[in-house]
């Protein structure tokens, strides 16, 4: 009997709509659900309420926040989406992308963990980008008030500027520069009622690293990278597969998956100003020295690290290795051959609040290969 | 020799089984095939079909949807709308005892009697999942941290069963005794209802998806592994100190779906990569009754005699396993 692996599938994109209350994003969905663009979303909304499209994928979903039972604090999912996720599953063929709103005051990190932490979502989907939608005149109130605002900038791959004409051309420079103060890697358009090309907002791949490292301003020197398909979604994320089934009284599993790791310290900053990103650049790795680096790295200060990203050269690896991350969850793999000519650098990017930012340069660096 | 009898479905295969003696696939693209005398294919809902369950007798197909509705399904092709909640997914159900059903959706559970009349029972987070007791008017809702018992004829206080986490599926043994939940983690959790001791059944690389107890509820068998793992349920202690069954070992693909023979202590599997097999307890003798095809099995069922299984994937495939000519 011969055995063969079940067929690759293809996993359907989803995209992430967050933003304020206000700031726009029914608009933008609307938008999204009337244009001919010759593509068919389902959408998860948190209410019906002005979504005005009789659509029978659109679905309505109660945010359930599901803590793991691993004892860490941060590794939450939504217990909400992995169901719809797989009903819609049932319906495959009939949509080619899942659009998922948040309210405005959701934090994203569940949402965006959903798509790393359970199985079967991420065999039937992959995150294709976070999308905020920002309020130009109401934003800078905003980020004063609320961490959610500021959480949700930091986590985004597409900023949505909308409401520019409530705004002088100055105020809207001080937004940006805000903006892009908090998150420099994501890529900001400018809106009048969410009226933009929805290609620059839909099936943008942001998982491809490539774009995104590239508009660090530090990189801009290197030139262009053509867009190219994102990392593989093959995640190699550390199964510890028991397979010694075992039943007990006691809950003393050891729930060790993709390097969750636990006694971190929680240190909030009464600034909510406080979020900062830093990118890191090195030679080739020392893959002995850079995994047990970025799994301490991410166990200690993983509720501060909203979002990290890179792509890593080790040496006398003939190919690029694709890294990212979401609070204590990484995840990494190999993505394909470096190319002649190509930069071969290590390149990593934080988004978080707190950080040291010095001694996470000096520590990447010391993971360099001799 | 077993013999396959491929079935053309529409869509992913939500549910298998056999209503009397007809086999019934309900798929996710909202239609049933009822191959009776007359082969039938039925537009049950307007969307898809998200949960299928036959009724207790097995005489009828319950199927809800993302239109909302619970319909009722016979064997001879007839539909009747038994309830709806317009704009929920109705993706949880149960059939219970006298013609009841129970279906859920976010974080409501509602039982309609045979006459028509509902009940609904909320819960402060989401529903996981739904099973009548074997004997009497009695309702298990697994949710988050836990489950709840009710009594849908009584207005008496519900039995609360607590452990932390997301539960999923929920079943009752069939002598009754025991309560178990398969949770977000990889894992299941029991309770012995005679004294709530709680027991955990874990080491499974994926999530239980599929379970199925053997005859005169000896062992329940369960999908999630590279094998089926069968947690024996006899003695007084159910599986707690065992070790299980692994029957039907691969180590290129999981296990999806198990579904126990009505009679022999024989299990059916089918696996990610479409493969179906049964193997004996006794000795983990092997029978090849599927190669692998498109896609994971989602259903198996067995007919009332354990002559003929039915399966589904999830790509659209089906077909009827015939073990006789």
């Amino acid at each position: 009997m011969s055995a063969t692996q079940s067929p690759e599938r293809t996993q359907i994109p989803v995209t992430v709509l967050t933003g304020y209350l206000g700031a726009g994003k029914t608009t933008l969905l609307n938008r999204i659900l009337t244009e001919n663009h010759g593509q068919k979303y389902a959408v998860i909304v948190n209410e019906f309420g002005e979504v005005g499209i009789d659509n029978d994928l659109l679905v309505e979903s109660d945010e359930e926040i599901f803590e793991m039972n691993n004892g860490c604090i941060c590794c939450t999912v939504r217990g909400d989406l992995i169901r719809t996720v797989q009903n819609l599953m049932k319906r495959r063929g009939a949509f080619d992308a899942i659009i998922v709103e948040t309210t405005g005051v959701a934090d994203p990190a569940p949402v965006a963990q959903t798509f790393f932490m359970d199985d079967d979502v991420r065999k039937a989907s992959r995150l294709d980008a976070v999308v905020t939608v920002v309020d130009a005149r109401h934003v800078l109130q905003r980020l004063a008030d609320t961490s959610e605002a500021e959480d949700q900038i930091a986590f985004a791959d597409v900023i949505l500027i909308n409401k520019t004409d409530l705004v002088s051309a100055e105020e809207l420079a001080n937004v940006e520069g805000r903006i892009r103060k908090i998150n420099p890697y994501a890529v900001l358009h400018r809106s009048e009622r969410c009226a933009v090309d929805l290609k620059t907002v839909l099936d943008r791949g942001a998982f491809d690293l490539d774009r995104i490292l590239s508009l660090d301003p530090h990189f801009l020197e290197h030139g262009h990278h053509a867009h190219e398909c994102g990392p593989e979604c093959d995640h190699d994320h550390d199964h510890h597969h028991h397979h010694d089934h075992e039943c007990g009284t006691d809950c003393d599993h050891d729930h060790d998956h993709h390097n969750h790791h636990h006694g971190h310290d929680h240190h909030h900053h009464e600034d909510p100003h406080s979020v900062k990103s830093i990118s890191l650049v090195a030679g080739d790795l020392n893959p002995d020295m850079f995994f047990p680096w970025i799994n301490q790295v991410t166990q200690v200060q993983g509720p501060n690290i909203l979002r990290l990203k890179g792509i890593l050269s080790f040496k006398d690896d003939p190919q690029r290795y694709v890294i990212q991350g979401v609070h204590m969850i990484v995840e990494g793999d190999h993505q394909r051959d470096w190319k002649e000519g190509e930069d071969r650098s290590s390149r990593l990017v934080f988004i978080g609040r707190d950080l040291n930012w010095d001694v996470l340069k000096q520590s990447f660096a010391a993971c360099q290969a001799q | 020799m077993p013999t396959v009898a491929p079935v053309e479905v529409g869509g992913y295969v939500v549910r298998a089984g056999f209503l009397n003696e007809t086999p019934f696939f309900a798929c996710g693209n909202g239609e049933v095939v009822l191959l009776g005398a007359a082969p039938r294919i039925l537009t049950a809902h307007q969307g898809g079909i998200l949960a299928a369950v036959p009724t207790s007798k097995a005489d009828c197909l319950i199927t809800s949807g993302d239109d909302g509705r619970i319909m009722k399904v016979g064997s001879e092709g007839e539909l009747e709308q038994l309830a709806e909640r317009p704009r929920k997914w109705i993706d949880l159900l149960a059939a219970g005892p006298s013609g009841s059903v129970a279906f859920a959706s976010g974080r409501t559970a509602w039982v309609r009697l045979a006459d028509g009349t509902e009940k609904e029972f909320a819960h402060e987070r989401a529903v996981g999942g739904l099973a009548f007791a074997p004997k009497g008017m009695r309702l298990a809702v697994s949710r988050y941290d836990g489950a709840t018992l009710w009594w849908p004829n009584t207005a008496g206080k519900p039995t609360e069963l607590s452990w932390k986490g997301a539960h999923l599926e929920v079943c009752f043994s069939p002598d009754g005794k025991y309560l178990v939940t398969a949770m977000q983690e990889n894992a299941l959790h029991g309770w012995r209802l005679s004294d709530m001791q709680d027991m955990r059944m874990t080491g499974y690389p994926a999530k239980i998806k599929s379970w199925s107890w053997s005859a005169k509820g000896k062992y329940l068998a369960t999908s999630g592994a590279n094998s089926a793992i069968l947690w024996p349920f006899f003695g007084k202690t159910g599986p707690m100190g065992q070790t299980p069954l692994q029957l039907g070992v691969r180590g290129d693909s999981l296990v999806t779906a198990v579904a126990c023979h009505p009679a022999e202590d024989v299990v059916a599997l089918g696996y990610a990569d479409g493969m179906v097999l049964m193997a004996r307890f006794e000795d983990n003798a092997e029978v090849l009754l599927r190669r692998p095809g498109k896609g994971p099995v989602s259903s198996l069922a067995w007919d009332n005699a354990g002559n003929r299984l039915v399966f589904g994937t999830e790509e659209a495939e089906a077909g009827v396993i015939a073990l006789q000519d």
